[in-house]
Order: structure tokens, then sequence, then C-alpha cells
């Protein structure tokens, strides 16, 4: 095979994993809560700012600042609850759109007066590896196992501990979980906190790849929606897999083609999907 | 510690501005087997519903031993000891029989003691622990409805709350659900149940009310309420 294919088609693999967590995060948030967060990209880019700001300004090791950025981009999930979804809970959806996507203009406003409007470079960058011809970027593969690697950690909460269950429980029927002693505002509470803390960990795997400034969630939020809805809103292993084909998308149209065509083709591919399959790729 | 008893006195409730309970009363002591009969539409769900604080009622008194339920909120009741298998089971289909007795055992007592609970409910219902691992939903009707109370069983409650168990079963399966329902309570557990399948329910319970467009219009012992002629036509179909 065409090495530079083959190139593609791995660079689209690992898109694919970068691309799942925000996917992950956003339908798991939809799947409990019921409340689509628009501004999600940009709680990957406030987290992308506190590990830019922890490691460069504050001297931190990179470990700790990305050991920071998660819970910390946790908690700002949590406050985004508590402050701006909770109290539109019984409102209609259109509400609560303009509301997280408010918040979506107020993050980019606030990191523009804080950091200004310059791209920050962590500045890091691991050796590409070779294999038989095939270069890959050392960054972009270490980002891909860790996106795995998250993702794996979400698979065993939401398997295995009692929370975990009771989300995956919510996401179907919320009237009837008091019977089972669950709260489901707590749960929310849960759900947002590591809806939170996913954004913060693809802000650690975005951060080494691309520079950080104000308007980078719009580099991939957009992306992220489309797979959300491609995979069927609020269905975790619809949206994972429906990650892994638009990174294959848009890395062979850019094989084939170039970068902003293979968005095109991306985009044209959604369209078709919303047309053929409203409630996603992958519904039953 | 001794046994609640649950007692509710002139509960009035209902949805929005339609009243669905006018001043119901109610008590059942513990180790009873108490049923609830009627017609469709009489207030039967409604009335489990306000004992298990899934409704507020607007007016009237509702205890379960200490506990007030009306001002209890409702996923602080089952750790009162009050479980309740709702109308239509309302299981997780998407979840496996284990999971969904996990859900059963969400609270804080429930989960130290899941092992030996779930030992209790596969030997209740040995047909659940060979399924453990098979998704709810793809059982049938009455395996699901074992799961459901299996699932209320995990919290170890004192009351049991059951929703006509035995809706939408085949004739056999009916059976084998009362029978279930009669071996639970001869363990000592109080069960509250409500039915449409009178004549059977009755052969359950020690004691039934009647309730009928909201208001309890009988009460007795089962045996009485079983040869009492109005009841029998009006309840009974006649036979
Ligand atoms: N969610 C609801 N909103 C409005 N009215 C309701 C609601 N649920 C029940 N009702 C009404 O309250 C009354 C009592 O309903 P309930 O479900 O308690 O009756 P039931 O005795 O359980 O009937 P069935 O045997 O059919 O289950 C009915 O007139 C019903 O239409
Ligand atoms: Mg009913």
């Amino acid at each position: 095979m065409d090495p530079f294919l083959l190139e593609a088609l791995v660079n689209g693999i690992l898109l694919g994993g970068v691309f799942a967590l925000p996917v992950l995060g956003c339908n798991l948030v939809f799947g409990v809560v019921d409340v689509v967060w628009l501004c999600y990209a940009e709680l990957v880019m406030v987290g992308m700012y506190a590990v830019w700001f922890l490691h460069t300004q504050q001297a931190w090791p990179l470990y700790l600042a990305f050991a920071a950025a998660l819970p910390l981009v946790g908690l700002l999930g949590v406050l985004l609850h508590l402050i701006v979804v909770k109290p539109l809970l019984g409102a209609p959806p259109i509400n609560q759109l303009l509301a997280t996507g408010g918040v979506l203009f107020v993050l980019q406003g606030g990191a523009m007066l804080v950091f200004g409007t310059d791209f920050r470079s962590l500045g890091v960058e691991l050796p590409p590896m070779e294999w038989h011809d095939v270069f890959v970027s050392g960054t972009k593969l270490a980002a891909f196992c860790a996106a795995l690697a998250g993702a794996a950690a979400l698979w065993a909460f939401l398997k295995f501990t009692y929370i975990g269950i009771a989300i995956r429980a919510i996401a179907r029927d919320r009237e009837v979980m008091p019977l089972m002693g669950v709260d489901p505002r707590r749960v929310y509470v849960v759900a947002s906190a590591v809806g939170g803390a996913l954004a913060g960990l693809a802000a650690c795997l975005l951060v080494v790849q691309l520079d950080v400034h104000p308007f980078i969630g719009l580099s991939f939020g957009p992306i992220t929606f489309m797979i959300c809805v491609m995979g069927g809103l609020g269905n975790m292993l619809g949206g994972f897999l429906a990650a892994f084909l638009m990174g294959l998308i848009v890395s062979t149209g850019s094989f084939w083609w170039n970068t902003e065509m293979s968005y095109v083709i991306a985009f044209a591919f959604f369209i078709a999907v919303i047309f053929g399959r409203p409630r996603g790729l992958f519904a039953r | 510690m001794e046994e609640p008893a649950l007692v509710l006195e002139g509960i009035r409730a209902g949805y929005g501005d339609f009243q669905a309970l006018f001043d119901v009363g109610l008590r059942v002591t513990p180790g009873e087997a108490v049923g609830v009969v009627g017609p469709n539409g009489a207030g039967k769900t409604t009335l489990l519903r306000v004992i298990s604080g899934m409704i507020r009622p607007t007016r009237g008194t509702a205890r379960f031993g200490e506990v007030d339920i009306a001002a209890t909120p409702a996923h602080e009741l089952p750790a009162s000891g009050i479980a309740h298998v709702p109308e239509n089971r309302r299981l997780f289909p998407h979840l496996t029989v284990e999971e969904n007795l996990k859900v059963g055992a969400f609270i804080p007592s429930a989960r130290k003691r899941f092992a030996e609970r779930s030992e209790y409910v596969f030997n209740l219902f040995p047909k659940m622990a060979q399924r453990r691992h098979q998704l709810a939903g793809t059982m049938s009707g009455g395996e699901q409805q074992m799961c459901a109370i299996g699932r209320a069983l995990m919290s170890s409650p004192r009351i049991l709350l059951l929703d006509e168990p035995s809706a939408g079963l085949a004739p056999i399966v009916v059976a084998q659900v009362f029978e279930l329902v009669k071996r639970i309570r001869d363990e000592g557990l109080t069960v509250l149940i409500v039915e449409q399948n009178v004549a059977q329910v009755l052969r359950v319970v020690d004691r039934a009310y009647v309730l009928d467009a909201g208001r309890v219009v009988a009460e007795g012992a089962s045996a009485d309420l079983a040869a009492d002629p109005a009841i029998r036509n009006s309840y009974l179909g006649g036979h």
C-alpha cells in the first residue's frame, strides 16, 4: 500500500481518538442531564490555557499541569451545571441551548481579556516514529493512547461503579430513580463533573498538538457536535465509533484533496447521514 | 428494632387540578399482607405513589413508623425501608439483570450487603442467577417482573409495595407471581399489593381495601370481602 495513504489512515485513527473524548463528554452530559453543553469546546479551551499557564508561566512540570487540568475543568463543569443549567432544567431546550451558547461567548471573551489573542504554544514535541516508511508523530500517538486510556476509564466507571450504573440507568428513565434511593440532582452533578474532567483530558491532548488561542474551540467544537449527532446524541458507543469514522474521513480527505476540502467532505457526509439516518448512524 | 407500621389518614392527592384520591385512610401493620383492589382509574397507583413519595398529598398524613412520608424527599424513603415495584415494572432494559439489581442496591446500607442480598434474590428466583448477565429487556414478561421485584428487594425493605405485578402476564406466570408474593410474605416481609386480579390477590393477602373513584368503598379481611355479594358483583365479575 502507498505509505502516504497508510500514513493518512493511521493519522485518521489517531485523530479519531482525540475527537472521541469531547464526544464522549458531551454525550454523557446530554444522556444524563438532557442538556447540550454548546460551550463544551470552550471548556476544553480553558483547560488548554490552564496547562499552558501552569507549565510555561508557573514552571509546573508538565505531568502536574495535566493532573491539575482534569479536576479544574471538572469543577468548571460542576459550576456550569449549578449556575447555568440547573435553573433551566424545566425550561424549553432552546433556552438551555441559548444559555450554554452564551457561556461559550463568556469563556471566549474571558480568555481574550486574560490571555489576549496571541497563539500560545506549549513547545513540547515527541520525536516522530517510523515504521516501514510510515511516519507518525510521537505526540499524536501519545495523545491517542491517553485518549483510549481515558475512554477505557470512563467505560469502567460506567460499567462497574454504583454511580456509573445509575448514570446509565437515569439516561433511560429518570422518574423511577428516586424509588431506588437515587437523587437525580446528585447524579446530574456527578455527570457534569465527569463530563468536565473529560474536557480537561481532551485539553491535555490538544494543547500538545495545537497552539491555544481564545477561538480554538471553533476549530473542533462544531465537528464534535457533528460527530455526536452522527453517532446518535447521548449514544456513547455510537459517538465513539463515529469519532473514528470522522477522523478517517478528514485525514483521507486531506490525503486525496487538501485539508480544507476534507472538512467540506466531512460536513457533506454529516448532512447525508442526518438525511438518511436522522437518529444517528447506529440507531436501532 | 420494632417494625414500623404504615398509616395513612385523610389522604388527598392528584395531578395538578385533578384530584385522584379523596380522604383515603389505610393501615398496614408489620408482617401483614394487604391488598388494594379496584377498577381502572380508581387511584390505586396514585396511592402507592403517595406512599413512596413520588407525589405529595395535598392533605392528610402519611407515616411509616416514625417517618413522615409527606415531609421526606422520595429518594430518602428507600433508606427508611420502603421499596416500590412500580406499575409496568420500569426495569432498565439496556442494563443486565445484575446491573438492575445494583441500581436497586444504590443506597449505602444496601451496597454493603450486595453479596448477601443478591444471593437471597437469586435463591428466590433461580432463573435470575442464570440470567444475571443478560440484558433485562430481552427477558420474558414474567422474568422481567421477577427482576423488578428482585431489584426492590435489594435494599432490604421493611415494606414492599407492588403495583399490579400480574399485569400483562400469561395465566400460568400470574400464578407463579402470586406464589412468589405468598412466599415473600410468609418469610415475614410486610407487603402492600395493588391488583386488578381480585380473586387471586384475595387468596394471598390478609386484608384488602376496595378503592373506587378515589375513595375507599370497602375494607376487610380477604375472606369476608371474597364472600361479600356486593363486592363479588362489582369487582369479581359476579362469579
Ligand atoms: N400523570 C398523571 N397526570 C394526570 N392524571 C393522572 C396521572 N396519572 C393518573 N392520572 C389520573 O388519576 C386517576 C387515578 O389514576 P391511577 O393511575 O392512580 O389509577 P389506577 O387505579 O392505578 O388505574 P389502573 O388500574 O388503570 O392502573 C385516573 O383518573 C388517571 O387518569
Ligand atoms: Mg395503576
